[in-house]
């Protein structure tokens, strides 16, 4: 519903209630990121641990959700059990538009249930349904559960946890619908710190539109936009995979735990391989008819002689590098076969592929044996990833449970923290270069979303470190705005000023659309206040050696302008967030 | 007179746009519920998507269940609805075979008028207008 306050749902599992609030603040913080920011500051305790049963985990979508294509993405807030401290994840699927139709701005659960749980929430519902008989099943056999236990299908979202989340990995994913994820820094933990297995939400309802036409018409040249651009090419045909050819052309594909950055054997896993071999269909996230996710399927044989179980995996660049090329596996079908093991176990397929890249390395230089990983581990051999990745997922002994909290956790205990690929987070699929790995290492969600810094290395060949970092800082309060929308950062080149300023214009937000650059720069820096009141310093943040050898198109990377972009994005980040409101 | 079919759901990615088109430019609401063309996956979303929408039946049961007059039968097969007859009974809803009539919170009904204006939303080319008793074009293949 279109409106100037937030309507916000607090459920306490502790109590099983819920409390509706109506909340001040779109002016200043739009929904999404700024929202949930908002909202950490209500009801987040910076000081405690994120598994205190008090810490929230918040769902926000924002202004434009569900009124314009695109307009499809969900922000998860949450302190990390990865680093402790304040974090985002987004994702699709149907969580955001069932949110708009569950006449939410956000959903927020605090407090544990006594015993494996699940919240339902609807326009007209509210239900906290003890569910411990689905305490440690797999994503799958939950989602299938979830299905029939519940009604709303086909205008519900089903946002659930696997065997990780229950056993409090930092890796630990929430599923959204299947084939979405709120991936990264350990969201399903938190979950399974609540006792939360799963969220329903049912959206269940109904919005008149604004009066005139202006909507109308600003709506049929957005959707004319999306479905005509290059953008629309490029994410419904190959995907995101599509960008594997190029990345290996020009060095920047991580290969054997960035031992490398290109190698013959990647054109095995191309976008045109993947889509040639293994693709299914492509779906999409409710209210986007761009359809980038892309379905593959794994075949198996259980059973002499001929009988097979299949099954239907997405795919997309970041997983197909982290079980593929950086595990020197780079058969597609393979490759599927891996991220179906992670998404059985609620595994964050990004952390957990190039965690198990290192644990490789360290095999290999004997820091660590079999007595740890359970198998013998060896670049490209892709049985034995499969029975460590889910090692990993159910934390099957004390080196997986605690590679689990992470590969520097891991390392410190075992060694080889030179080698662990390791940017804030496990890194992202990009070799590109030094601003990259600045831009993940820094970056808010230590994401390669977060700002540009992949493509920035590919544009510039210029050392200058005030410009990019000046790209970095612009480029994050650009994309802050699109994710308080909540916009699918896919849709980043056609929501750009004039006419995300008419789409908010057209609902009625005439005071947003008025001020939208202060708007972003406030969310920026509300964001970066409570990562830093959480504990971040940038000054703290290392780059591990390896990054520092790898050589790209450009050469080998460039140590001390690596050391300067890193001091100068350290700075302007702290001082972002000691600007006061006017500056 | 042309009717909305929906011969090709095999291509369906379940982005809800036609809903959205059809509440939206219909019905003059933001909603996935209001809509004469409703999608859902056919028991998860690995086994694909279905569409809920009026097969403009010939006699039509709505028609012929509705107490009131506000349904009547559509030439070239489906339902005209005049809501100002309407008494929200759901006796619509209830006649329909195929789960095609919306019934909102109020018992308003919500049915496919088929007006075609879902067509050109799809980016699968999963709907088309055909002419009442036209059979599928073998050339386009599938079956909703």
């Amino acid at each position: 519903m279109i409106r100037d306050s937030f309507r916000i749902l607090v459920v306490d599992l502790g109590t099983g209630r819920g409390n509706v609030m109506m909340l001040e603040g779109r002016d200043s913080v739009a929904g999404g990121s700024g929202l949930a920011a908002l909202l950490f500051t209500k009801y987040g305790y910076p000081e405690r641990p994120w598994n205190d049963p008090d810490q929230p985990l918040i769902f926000a979508i924002g202004p434009l959700t569900g009124y314009f294509p695109l307009m499809s993405k969900t922000v998860c807030a949450f302190k990390s059990p990865y680093h402790d401290q304040y974090a985002e994840s987004h994702a699709g699927g149907r969580s955001a538009l069932a949110l708009r139709f569950a006449d939410l701005d956000a959903l927020i659960i605090t407090g544990k249930a006594a015993k494996p749980s699940c919240v339902a929430v609807g326009s007209r519902h509210l239900e906290v349904k003890e569910v411990h008989y689905l305490w440690g099943l797999d994503l799958s056999a939950t989602g299938k559960m979830l299905r029939g236990m519940f009604r709303g299908g086909g205008h519900r979202s089903i946002l659930r946890i696997g065997p990780a989340g229950e056993n409090g990995s930092a890796m630990a994913l929430i599923n959204a619908d299947t084939y979405r994820h709120f991936g990264r820094l350990g969201s399903g933990a938190v979950m399974g710190a609540k006792n939360l297995k799963a969220i329903v939400i049912i959206g269940d309802g109904i919005f008149a539109l604004p009066d005139g036409k202006a909507y109308a018409k600003v709506f049929q040249d957005v959707y004319t936009q999306v479905t005509a651009t290059e953008m629309m090419y490029k994410y419904h045909n190959l995907g995101t995979p599509a960008n594997v050819a190029s990345l290996n052309k020009l060095k920047a594909m991580p290969y054997r735990n960035l031992q490398k950055t290109s190698d013959e054997s990647i054109d095995e896993m191309t976008g045109e391989q993947f889509a040639d071999k293994t693709l299914l269909r492509n779906m999409a996230c409710a209210g986007c008819p761009v359809g980038c996710i892309h379905v593959g399927y794994v075949r198996e044989k259980f059973m002499e002689p001929n009988q097979y179980l299949y099954r239907q995996v997405s795919y997309d660049h970041e997983p197909n590098f982290a079980v593929g090329s950086v595990l020197g596996v780079t058969d597609p079908f393979r490759i599927l076969s891996l991220i179906d093991v992670t998404e059985k176990n609620g595994l964050d397929v990004m952390s957990a592929g190039v965690a198990m890249a290192w644990a490789t390395e360290a095999f290999e230089k004997g820091l660590i044996s079999e007595k740890e990983t359970l198998v013998p581990l060896k670049f490209g051999d892709a049985k034995a990833y499969a029975i460590a990745l889910n090692s990993l997922g159910t934390a099957e002994n004390d080196f997986y449970r605690l590679l689990g909290q992470g590969t520097l956790k891991a390392a410190e205990q075992y060694g080889g923290q030179e080698f662990a690929c390791v940017l804030g987070q496990e890194m992202a699929g990009y070799a590109t270069g030094e601003v990259f790995f600045i831009s993940q290492a820094l970056g808010f969600r230590h994401s390669h979303l977060d700002s540009g810094g992949y493509a920035y290395d590919q544009k510039h060949d210029d050392k200058d470190v005030a410009k990019a970092v000046e790209f970095l800082v612009q480029d994050e309060e650009e994309r802050v705005l699109l994710t308080s929308m909540v916009s699918c950062l896919f849709a980043r080149e056609v929501y750009k000023g004039a006419l995300l300023n008419d789409c908010l214009a057209s609902l009625g937000y005439q005071n947003l659309a008025g001020d939208m650059k202060g708007v972003s720069h406030r969310i920026q820096r509300l964001r970066w206040q409570i990562r830093l009141a959480t504990g971040f310093d940038p000054h703290s943040v290392t780059i591990p050696k390896r990054f520092t050898q790898v050589v790209t198109w450009k050469g080998p990377i460039d140590q001390n302008y690596l050391s300067e972009l890193k001091e100068a994005y350290s700075k302007r980040i702290l001082d972002l967030a000691k600007q006061d409101e006017h500056a | 007179m042309k009717i909305l079919k929906t011969p090709r759901m095999e291509r369906c990615i379940g982005c809800h746009s036609c809903s959205l088109a059809c509440a939206r430019l219909v019905y003059k609401n933001l909603s996935w519920d209001t809509a004469g063309i409703r999608i859902a996956s056919s028991g998860g979303l690995s086994t694909g998507f279905e569409a809920r929408t009026c097969l403009a039946c010939d006699p039509a049961p709505c028609a012929q269940a509705c107490p009131t007059g506000a349904y009547s039968q559509r030439k070239g097969g489906g339902a005209v609805v005049r809501k100002k007859l309407c008494i929200r009974c759901g006796e619509c809803a209830r006649a329909c075979p195929v789960g095609a009539v919306y019934l909102d919170p109020t018992g308003d009904p919500f049915v496919c008028i088929h007006c075609g204006r879902c067509v050109s939303f799809c980016p699968h080319d999963c709907l088309e207008m055909r002419d009442a008793g036209a059979t599928m074009p073998s050339e386009k293949g599938g079956a909703s």
